[in-house]
C-alpha cells in the first residue's frame, strides 16, 4: 500500500495462543514499539495454520506473512510446531517457485516471555518486506477495489 | 445474518490515548451485520458489562465484538457477560486493541486505523461463530506435588489438611530440599532444621500424603482433572518397608570415600547412606556407582549386618501409574556452577567456597560440626571476604552468569557475616556488593544490624581477582565510594553464587506442556493476577521454580498454590473446552491422516451407513473425534486432505474471514 508516496507493507502474523500471542501481549505490556503494518491473527497452535490461509493472504494483497509459534519442544500441544516447521518448509519453497520471495515468509519461535524478541522480529520482518516492495505475483486483481 | 453489537473500550487512557475510540466505534457501525456500536471508558467494569447486557436485550444482538485488551485478559469476563445476557458465551470475539495496538504504536491516526482493521476482522469472524456447548469431565481427587523441598512440603500439607489425597515425588532419597541444608534463616535467625524437620515429619505421617522419594516423574498424559502420570521409583536396593533406619549398615560399609552431596562434597559418606539424621523417609540407600557388591559382586557386608533383612541387591527400578486431578511443580533451585568464574579461583583453592557450602560449614550437623575452619587446613580463619552477585545481574557476561537478581543473596550474606562476627569477634569480615537489596519485612533492619552492631565491613565495589598464594587468598578489589583499589589477604572467600532453576525443570516442563521463560523458570498464567498457576490448566507453581524466592515467600506461594488446587479438586465436574475438532462425515473418506498427527489419540474411526443417490446403503469408514480428549490444537484440520476436519471456534472460514478483513 502506498501512503503519502511511501510504501507501507501489509503484514499478516499468525500467532499461537500459548506462546507467541502471549509474547505479543508482553511486547504491549512493556510498550515495545513495532510497526502498525503487522496485524495479528490468533490461532490455538501454529499447526492450525492451513497453507490456504497464507495463500489467501497473498492473494488478497498481503506483502508478507509471518507465523509465530512456541519454541521446538515447548509446544502447548507437545508436537504442533514440528508439523508447522515441516509444512511451512514445503509451502515456502513452493511459494518461492511461484515467485513469492523467501523474504516475504517467515516462521519464528517466540515464547510467552519473549516480548522483546517479538517486537524485534516484527521490526526486522517489516523492514525486510518493505525493502522488497509490493507483492504483485500472487495478488488476485479481482479482489482489488 | 447475525445482529452484531460492537463495544469499544477506552481502558481509561490506555487505549483512548493512542486510538480514537469514537472513530473506531463509528467506522465499525458501518460493517455488515453491525446493528449497534458504542464506546465506553471501562467495558470490563460492572457498568460496562451492564451496558452490554442491556444492548443485547434492546437490539436483539446475536453476536458481540469487544474491542479492548487481550483476550487472554478479559475474554472469560465478556463470555460471562454474554451468558448473563442470554447469549451463548462463544458468540463473543475480542479485538485486541490495547496490547497489540495502543500500547505498541504511538501515533493516533495509525493506531486508530489499525484498531478499525482489527475490529473489522473480529466482526467478520463473529459472523461465522456458532453457539458452542462445553462437555463435562470428571475430576480425579488427588494431587501430585513434584519436589519435596519446603515449597512441596507446605503445598502437600495444605492440600492434605483440606481432605484431599496428595503424592509427593522427590528425586533425592529424602525430602527437605535446600532448606534442610541451611543453618540459620534470615531475618529471625531461627535454625532451619528446627522449623523444617517437624514439617517433614508431619507430612510423612499425614494420612492423606504419600511420599515417593528417590523417584522421578517419567511421563505425563491427560489434561486438567485427569492427568495420567508415570512415576519412576529408582532402585535404592533397600526395602523401604523393612528398613528401620538404624544405620548399622552405614557404619559397617567399607566403601567410605564417596563425596557427600548433602555436604556439597566437603566430606565423605559410605556407599550405603542416609543423607542426614532427620531424613524422611529415614531409609538407607545404596549408591550403585560406588557399592562393591553392585559393581563386582564382592562384599555384601550391609546385608549381613541388617537385622531387618532390608537389603535387596536385585531391586529394579519400578514404575508406578497414578491418576491425578492437579499437578504442582515445586522443583526449586540450585546455585550455578562456578566453573566459568576462574577469577575467583574457586577450582584452585579449597578456601574459596560458595555460600551454600558456607551454610554447611556453619551448620552444627555439617562437616566441621559447626566450627568455622578453613577447608584447606582446618585452621581458624582471621579474614573473610564475601563476594555478592557472583553470576547474578550479569548483563555484560550473560554467557557466564544470569541477567536476573537472585534475590536471596544480600540477605543470606548479611546473615553469614553476622553469624561469623557473633561467634568469632576476632574475624574481620568484608562484604563486596553492587547494591544491597533488602526489601522485605524486617530485612533492612537486619542488614543495618550486621553493619552497625556487628561491624561487618560493607564495601561497594567488585572483586576483580582472587589469587591463592602461600596459603592466603590475595583479593584484589575496588572500593567505588572511596575510588581506590584494595588488596586484602583473606583466609577464606565466600561467593554468593547466582541461583538457577533445577535441571529437572526443563524436561518436566516439556512433559507438562507448561511454558518457561528464557531462564528456565516456569511462567505464570498472569504475572500479577495468577502468579501460582501455569498457563496450562491444572498445573500450578510453588516456590523457586517460578523465580528466585526466600523461605517466607516460598511458603506463602506454596499455600496459595494449595488453595488453587483445593479449589479445583473440590469440583466434581469440570467444564471442558468446546473449541475442539469435529469432522464432517459427508466429506470424510477415512484416510487416517488426522489420526496420524493427533497428539492425544482423540480420533477414532467408525463404519457408518450412508444413503447413496441410487437409494442403496453404503458402509463407509469415517473419523470421529472424542471431544473429551481433543485439546483443540487444530493440527488435524490441516492434515485433512478433503477438508472434512474443522476446529470449533477457529473454523477455516472464520480464519479466512479474518485474513480477508485484514487484507481488504
Amino acid at each position: 500500500m502506498q501512503v503519502n508516496g511511501e510504501f507501507k507493507p501489509l503484514i499478516v502474523a499468525f500467532c499461537c495462543n500459548w506462546c507467541s500471542y502471549a509474547g505479543a501481549d508482553l511486547a504491549g505490556n512493556n510498550r515495545l514499539n513495532y510497526p502498525a503494518e503487522v496485524k495479528i491473527i490468533r490461532v490455538p497452535c501454529s499447526c492450525r495454520v492451513n497453507p490456504t490461509f497464507i495463500l489467501r493472504a497473498f492473494q488478497r494483497g498481503a506483502d508478507g506473512v509471518i507465523l509465530c509459534g512456541c519454541h521446538p519442544g515447548d509446544c502447548h500441544y507437545t508436537s504442533g510446531n514440528y508439523y508447522t516447521r515441516r509444512r511451512m518448509a514445503m509451502l515456502f519453497s513452493m511459494l518461492d517457485y511461484l515467485g513469492i520471495e523467501r523474504e516475504r515468509t517467515r516462521v519464528e519461535w517466540v515464547s510467552a516471555a519473549e516480548g522483546a524478541k517479538f517486537a524485534a522480529t516484527m521490526n526486522d520482518f517489516v523492514a525486510q518486506v518493505t525493502a522488497l516492495g509490493e507483492n504483485k505475483r500472487l495478488e488476485d486483481l479481482r479482489c482489488k477495489k | 445474518m447475525q445482529r452484531i453489537g460492537v463495544f469499544v473500550c477506552w481502558c481509561g487512557s490506555n487505549i483512548a490515548g493512542t486510538v480514537d475510540v469514537k472513530a473506531v466505534a463509528e467506522a465499525l457501525s458501518h460493517e455488515p451485520g453491525v446493528v449497534f456500536s458504542t464506546d465506553y471508558q471501562y467495558m470490563c467494569s460492572q457498568a460496562g458489562q451492564d451496558m452490554i447486557k442491556a444492548s443485547v436485550a434492546e437490539h436483539h444482538l446475536t453476536g458481540i465484538v469487544v474491542c479492548s485488551c487481550s483476550p487472554r485478559m478479559h475474554e472469560a469476563t465478556f463470555r460471562k457477560t454474554a451468558t448473563a445476557a442470554g447469549l451463548n458465551p462463544y458468540m463473543v470475539e475480542i479485538a485486541n486493541i490495547r496490547e497489540q495496538c495502543s500500547w505498541v504504536h504511538k501515533d493516533m491516526p495509525i493506531g486508530t486505523e489499525k484498531a478499525i482493521i482489527l475490529g473489522k476482522a473480529a466482526v467478520a469472524k463473529v459472523h461465522l461463530n456458532a453457539p458452542l456447548t462445553p462437555g463435562e469431565s470428571p475430576v480425579t481427587k488427588r494431587a501430585l506435588v513434584i519436589g519435596g523441598g519446603i515449597a512441596g512440603i507446605q503445598t502437600a500439607l495444605d492440600i492434605a489438611d483440606a481432605g484431599f489425597k496428595v503424592d509427593i515425588v522427590e528425586k533425592k532419597p529424602t525430602i527437605g530440599g535446600k532448606m534442610a541444608q541451611l543453618d540459620k534463616t534470615f531475618p529471625t535467625l531461627d535454625c532451619a532444621a528446627c522449623i523444617l524437620t517437624p514439617k517433614m515429619v508431619d507430612v510423612a505421617q499425614h494420612e492423606n500424603v504419600r511420599i515417593f522419594s528417590y523417584s522421578e516423574v517419567s511421563e505425563v498424559k491427560g489434561f486438567v482433572g485427569n492427568f495420567d502420570v508415570t512415576i519412576k521409583k529408582h532402585a535404592r536396593f533397600v526395602k523401604e518397608d523393612l528398613c528401620t533406619g538404624c544405620g548399622a549398615c552405614v557404619d559397617k560399609c567399607p566403601m567410605k570415600k564417596v563425596p557427600n552431596e548433602f555436604n556439597l562434597g566437603m566430606d565423605n559418606r559410605p556407599a550405603i547412606y542416609i543423607p542426614f539424621a532427620q531424613a524422611v523417609p529415614k531409609v538407607a540407600t545404596i549408591d550403585p556407582a560406588h557399592c562393591n557388591m553392585l559393581k563386582n559382586g564382592k562384599c555384601g557386608l550391609c546385608a549381613r549386618v541388617c537385622t531387618a533383612g532390608a537389603i535387596d541387591y536385585t531391586q529394579q527400578d519400578e514404575y508406578v501409574q497414578e491418576k491425578y486431578g492437579a499437578i504442582v511443580v515445586a522443583t526449586g533451585f540450585n546455585p550455578i556452577s562456578m566453573d566459568k568464574f576462574d577469577e575467583f579461583a574457586y577450582n584452585q583453592s579449597k578456601d574459596v567456597i560458595t555460600s551454600l557450602e558456607f551454610e554447611r560449614l556453619t551448620n552444627a550437623a555439617g562437616p566441621t560440626a559447626g566450627k568455622l575452619l578453613r577447608p584447606s587446613d582446618g585452621a581458624h580463619p582471621h579474614t573473610l571476604v564475601f563476594v555478592q552477585c557472583v553470576g547474578s545481574r550479569c548483563t555484560a557476561c550473560a554467557e557466564k552468569g544470569k541477567e536476573y537478581c537472585s534475590k536471596i543473596c544480600c540477605m543470606y550474606t548479611a546473615k553469614h557475616a553476622m553469624l561469623v562476627r557473633d561467634k568469632y569477634p576476632d574475624v574481620d569480615v568484608y562484604v563486596f556488593y553492587i547494591d544491597v537489596r533488602t526489601p522485605g519485612k524486617n530485612f533492612d533492619e537486619f542488614y543495618r544490624r550486621a553493619v552497625e552492631e556487628y561491624g561487618v565491613k560493607y564495601i561497594k565495589g567488585t572483586v576483580g581477582k582472587v589469587v591463592p598464594e602461600n596459603g592466603v587468598l590475595k583479593v584484589q578489589a575496588s572500593d567505588l565510594l572511596n575510588n581506590k583499589q584494595l588488596h586484602i589477604d583473606a583466609d577464606m572467600v565466600v561467593l554468593a553464587a547466582a541461583i538457577e532453576p533445577d535441571r529437572s525443570a526443563r524436561p518436566l516442563a516439556t512433559m507438562l506442556t507448561a511454558s518457561m521463560d528464557t531462564n528456565d523458570f516456569f511462567t505464570e498464567a498472569h504475572p500479577k493476577l495468577r502468579p501460582v498457576e501455569s498457563p496450562t490448566a491444572g498445573v500450578f507453581l510453588s516456590g523457586a521454580c517460578q523465580g528466585p524466592k526466600d523461605i517466607p515467600e516460598t511458603v506463602s506461594q506454596a499455600g496459595a498454590a494449595a488453595s488453587k488446587v483445593i479449589g479445583l479438586l473440590a469440583k466434581d465436574k469440570l467444564m471442558g473446552n468446546p473449541c475442539v475438532a469435529s469432522s464432517n462425515e459427508a466429506m470424510c473418506n477415512g484416510c487416517s491422516s488426522c489420526a496420524n498427527v493427533c497428539p492425544y489419540g482423540a480420533i477414532t474411526y467408525e463404519d457408518k451407513e450412508f444413503r447413496m443417490p441410487d437409494r442403496t446403503v453404503a458402509l463407509r469408514r469415517v473419523a470421529k473425534v472424542n471431544p473429551a480428549v481433543c485439546q483443540g490444537c487444530g493440527c488435524c484440520t490441516v492434515a485433512c486432505p478433503s477438508g472434512a476436519m474443522d476446529l470449533n471456534g477457529f473454523k477455516n472460514d472464520q480464519i479466512l474471514a479474518e485474513v480477508d478483513a485484514i487484507c481488504k
